[in-house]
């Protein structure tokens, strides 16, 4: 048995299980907190930072912050908000996310949460980094213009001895994600499939595959992310 | 009602964004009882002959002559709107963008698969011609941009809303669905 605790969310009072990561306790609740860098069952990063919340008055992660007796989160306020969309038009402007181009597009968590924020146009300048696209690998090709360092590659894509086939390269914000090409056989078709779907963007496409969905049936082009964690048919209104 | 004016004008853009304003379809009818086009290649007004309270500016800035009317529009605009992917973050136009200038150029008229004539290997230089600025950019990286509007093309109902909500002064009631950038 789970040693149920009491927590409140946005002045809400919820139930949540002791031990459990905020984002879940808030989900079980119906309450969504945008994740990006973040996969259910996966032990959770926080690199991405966009599931921010206040917990009692100071700002954490709701990833990788456990609930305890007593806690109160904040989470949909206008600064929380704001906070978020600028993480999102920063990962806009730092590298080169070219929606209309991209084979993503519809499926790709970081648009979504765009579209949920309305963001319309970043508040950043451009940086237009130069970056490579990396198709060295037998199987998959890798774009490092989409890349948001999400890390999610890294952590779920393992081989039959449990070891990564992703990994980081070089420091800083020259850091990018490369396929060990020591593991390059042990890397099989299904992985790649499996590491094109954990993919949050379009940084990782299966060679010689197209999308099936076309444009307007994919999965956020009808419902914002997160509308069925608050199982509300609501259609966000975009505040321009 | 005094009708609103209305400019429109295609920078570094395909027309595509054009292409969707008509597709409001049958309602242009309904909009040209409200609006009153000026500069815009829709009427072929090629100056602005008065002040006018919209424009629209499909686009962005790859060459001195878009800086030139995209300030001219601000000049003469109430109300700047960036319509469509290219305008807002520079699009397709702006995946050249991480490459010299000089190397966009011997591809496109000298080195590229596709040229076959240039004997001479002559990169364009007539005076009469824009320059090339570095890198495309983003219509607010240049002016003072009042709305925008995303999207590749911008759905025409998202126009149509946008348009019609400005002009009568209504708050705008832009569903979920309208708003995508691809």
């Amino acid at each position: 048995m789970y040693q149920t605790i009491k927590i409140i969310i946005d002045g809400k009072e919820c139930i949540a299980k002791k031990g459990q990561y905020i984002v879940e306790a808030a989900k079980e609740n119906n309450i969504y907190i945008p994740t990006l860098c973040n996969i259910e069952g996966v032990k959770p990063k926080g690199a991405c930072r966009i599931c921010t919340v206040k917990v009692n008055g100071r700002l954490m992660t709701a990833c990788t912050t456990p609930v305890a007796e007593g806690m109160s989160i904040e989470s949909e306020s206008a600064e929380l908000t704001d906070l978020r969309r600028s993480i999102i038009e920063l990962l806009f402007v730092e590298g080169n996310h070219f929606c209309p181009a991209c084979e993503k597009s519809g499926e790709c968590i970081l648009q979504a949460l765009a579209y949920r924020y309305s963001v319309m146009a970043p508040r950043f300048p451009f940086m237009f980094p130069i970056r490579e696209l990396d198709a060295s690998n037998p199987k998959i090709i890798k774009d490092h213009n989409r890349c948001v360092l999400c890390k999610r590659c890294i952590r779920v894509i393992k081989d039959d001895e449990g070891k990564n086939i992703f990994a980081f390269k070089k420091r800083g914000h020259k850091v990018e994600i490369i396929v060990d090409p020591e593991s390059a056989d042990k890397f099989t078709d299904e992985l790649a499939e499996k590491a094109m779907e954990i993919c949050p963007v379009g940084a990782i496409l299966v060679k010689g595959k197209g999308f099936k969905k076309p444009i307007g049936q994919r999965k956020y082009d009808l419902m914002p992310i997160g509308s069925d964690i608050e199982k509300v048919s609501k259609s966000k209104k975009a505040v321009l | 009602m005094n009708k609103a004016i209305v400019a429109t004008t295609s920078l570094a853009g395909c027309f595509g964004c054009h292409m969707s304003i008509l597709d409001i379809d049958e309602r242009i009818l309904e909009l040209i009882e409200v609006v009153e086009f000026n500069k815009s290649p829709i009427d072929d007004i090629k100056k602005f002959t008065k002040k006018c309270d919209i424009g629209l500016i499909e686009g962005g800035c790859c060459n001195s002559e878009n800086v030139h009317v995209l300030k001219d529009f601000r000049e003469n605009c109430k109300i700047l709107i960036a319509l469509g992917e290219c305008a807002i973050m520079g699009g397709l136009p702006a995946m050249r963008n991480g490459i010299p200038i000089k190397e966009c150029l011997e591809e496109a008229y000298i080195g590229g698969p596709t040229v076959q004539q240039n004997h001479q290997k002559i990169v364009p230089n007539d005076p009469e011609l824009p320059i090339l600025l570095d890198k495309v950019y983003p219509c607010h990286e240049v002016v003072k941009i009042d709305y925008y509007l995303p999207g590749c093309p911008p759905r025409a109902d998202l126009i149509w809303k946008a348009l019609i909500a400005l002009v009568k002064g209504e708050e705008m009631d832009l569903p979920y669905e309208v708003i995508k950038f691809d």
